[in-house]
């Protein structure tokens, strides 16, 4: 299955030159880019790691390719997203957010089903990666 | 009609009798109204030979302190400071029209009530018979007053933290046909269309708990559908349930369960009522689920120009009692909407400080006081093509709801939610590249149909579908076209 989070996934993979635009267009917008990377992509696993801090003071769209493609390097198994911050007074919360990178096998998740009273079902969501600890998910 | 007396000599103020409004204090062209003051601006057609200021000091006494006649009553109190103030009237330029701006002290309304706010500006006043029309055009309900409300349950940023949905509008559809389906056949269709793309379904304002449909079995297939498809798509998804009831007792009692089966979101209908919709708005933020409110019934009275309330005061409303969600036009779509018109609603919904434009229908300046947004949500006759041009005049903060545009494709709803998807991330991800999407919009879209086979489809059927209708409820001044 293909995990559709994030505002481009159902377009094809974005190229470097296509990450490049948005990233251009982030700080066209004063939004620093941080980038986080996680082998569990379930929907409510809100915090990803940080590769590194949001990077405040970097306008330059090809130093933050080179910062992409590093965590692409030493994550290439990981979900890898980039997310441009807007800091405004009102606002102060991610303004983009897309998935850069991806497991080559995405497992997808298992719905399992409690069957509880008066026809009530209790759904849980299983994220198939985590049969296995952190650090051996996705063949890394 | 008080002033319709033929009498000569000027009566004194505190005399028994009649005497007209503009001479009673609720005229009063030299007051400076207060940061406090709640203002309005109304649009008035005074009868045939009633003089537009005392028609505009007659709406500012019987939305205040005054009735028919002089009452000596009025003088055990500090009465000045309880008179609604008209301070200025305007003609409207080629009509018979004049816009009455109205000064009223904060203390005439109770704090974070729409109830007794309402019950004061729109009470009496519109059946008045000195009065041929008249009409509720805004209002600026100043920090102090804004801050005794709830306001939005979770508003536009918790939204999308909540979902983690960022950058590009939601999407959504509402269930069709909205009548007759049964509750599995139903879950299906939300189910089809999550899968599909959207990130949420919703009931229609209609759809309570009727014979073919009871609530909760509604409740229970829509869930399923929600649970597979988070499962399919590993997003967070929602199904507006209608939680619309004859009781507060009977909507607590469905809002619960919907909670209790792990929906993120319920919705309500405007035709509950002020006070149930804040009831629901305070339950809302306690129980963590987004409140949507459908506009249902607005049209009778916010459609025509003179008479009646602008949607942009009910939007205003809306947001201090506490929804999420409301619709508030597409432009392009079936149903009513003026484009600059349009933009002042948005805007009214989702800034935090705005400034008076008459182009966009907005008289005061209005603000927030940091109050949450509310989404807009553009409902009814649009579909993927327009996806430039709903861009353009919606901007990202809003829910589109493409109900016939999702479930009409002729490959089936899961296509057609997934051909709403990939126009809304082209037409998003060509916007930020700079592009001039909006005269670029059908090149942009024909180019991602080329990897989408589900948007060619959409493409090819509604390519030619336009409501092109004059709008009957326009801002009076008149902008340069910008395009």
């Amino acid at each position: 299955m293909r995990i559709t989070q994030g505002t481009f996934s159902y377009l094809p993979d974005l190229t470097d030159d296509q990450i490049k635009a948005q990233v251009q267009y982030c700080l066209n917008n004063g939004w620093p880019i941080s980038i986080e990377h996680t082998d569990d992509p379930h929907p409510r696993n809100v915090y990803w790691d940080m590769y590194g801090l949001p990077m405040f003071d970097l306008k330059d769209p090809a130093a933050i390719m080179v910062e992409i493609n590093g965590c692409r390097k030493t994550f290439p198994n990981h979900y890898i997203r980039v997310i441009g911050y807007d800091a405004r007074y009102g606002r102060q919360t991610t303004a983009l957010s897309f998935i850069v990178n991806r497991p080559a096998e995405e497992p997808g998740f298992r719905l399992d089903r409690q069957e509880s009273n008066d026809r009530v079902v209790r759904y849980t969501l299983y994220s198939y990666a985590t049969d296995k600890p952190a650090g051996e998910r996705y063949g890394d | 009609m008080a002033g319709s007396s033929s009498s000569d000599k000027k009566k004194g103020r505190w005399a028994a009798g009649v005497t007209p409004y503009a001479e009673m204090g609720y005229y009063r062209p030299d007051y400076q109204p207060k940061d406090t003051d709640i203002l309005c601006a109304f649009r008035i057609i005074p009868q045939e030979g009633v003089e537009p200021i005392e028609a505009s000091a007659a709406v500012a006494g019987e939305s205040s302190t005054a009735t028919w006649t002089v009452v000596w009553t009025d003088r055990l109190t500090a009465h000045e400071n309880y008179q609604g103030k008209c301070y200025r009237v305007d003609p409207v330029p080629g009509t018979n029209q004049y816009i009455a701006y109205i000064a009223y002290n904060i203390d005439l309304f109770e704090e974070g009530s729409i109830a007794n706010l309402t019950s004061s500006i729109i009470g009496n006043v519109f059946g008045f018979k000195a009065l041929k029309a008249l009409r509720l055009e805004d209002m600026r309900i100043p920090p102090h007053y804004v801050k005794t409300f709830q306001g939005p349950a979770h508003g536009v940023v918790m939204e999308r933290e909540y979902l983690n949905k960022y950058g590009r509008p939601l999407l959504g559809a509402t269930v069709k046909p909205k009548l007759g389906l049964s509750a599995r056949n139903y879950g299906r269709v939300v189910y089809e269309a999550l899968r599909g793309g959207l990130d949420f379904t919703k009931d229609d304002e209609n759809i309570n708990s009727q014979p073919f449909m009871r609530w909760r079995d509604r409740f229970l297939f829509a869930m399923e559908g929600v649970a597979r498809s988070q499962a399919q798509t590993g997003e967070i998804k929602g199904h507006y349930m209608n939680v619309t009831a004859a009781t507060m007792e009977d909507m607590y009692e469905r809002a619960e369960f919907a909670k209790e089966i792990g929906s993120v979101i319920c919705m309500i209908d405007l035709t509950i009522g002020y006070t149930a919709i804040q009831s629901m708005a305070k339950w809302a933020r306690a129980n963590g689920l987004i409140l949507h409110l459908h506009r249902a019934g607005h049209g009778t009275y916010t459609r025509q120009k003179t008479h009646g309330v602008n949607f942009r005061v009910i939007a205003k409303w809306m947001r201090l009692a506490g929804v999420d969600h409301i619709h508030a036009g597409t432009v392009v779509g079936k149903l009513e909407g003026d484009p600059n018109a349009t933009r002042g609603y948005y805007d009214t919904l989702l800034k935090d400080k705005l400034e008076p434009n008459p182009a966009h229908g907005l008289f005061f300046e209005q603000n927030w006081a940091s109050m949450g947004g509310t989404m807009p949500v553009a409902s009814g006759g649009i579909h993927a093509g327009q996806m430039h041009q709903l861009l353009y005049h919606l901007g990202e903060d809003v829910v589109l709801q493409f109900g016939g545009g999702t479930i009409g494709h002729p490959d089936g709803i899961a296509e057609g939610a997934a051909a709403n998807r990939v126009a809304v991330e082209a037409m998003i991800q060509a916007r930020n590249e700079g592009r001039d999407y909006l005269n670029e919009g059908p090149d942009i879209l024909a180019k991602a149909a080329r990897f989408s086979p589900s948007l060619y489809k959409a493409l090819e059927v509604w390519k030619d579908i336009t409501f092109n209708f004059e709008s009957t409820d326009v801002p009076d001044a008149v902008p340069t076209l910008t395009r």
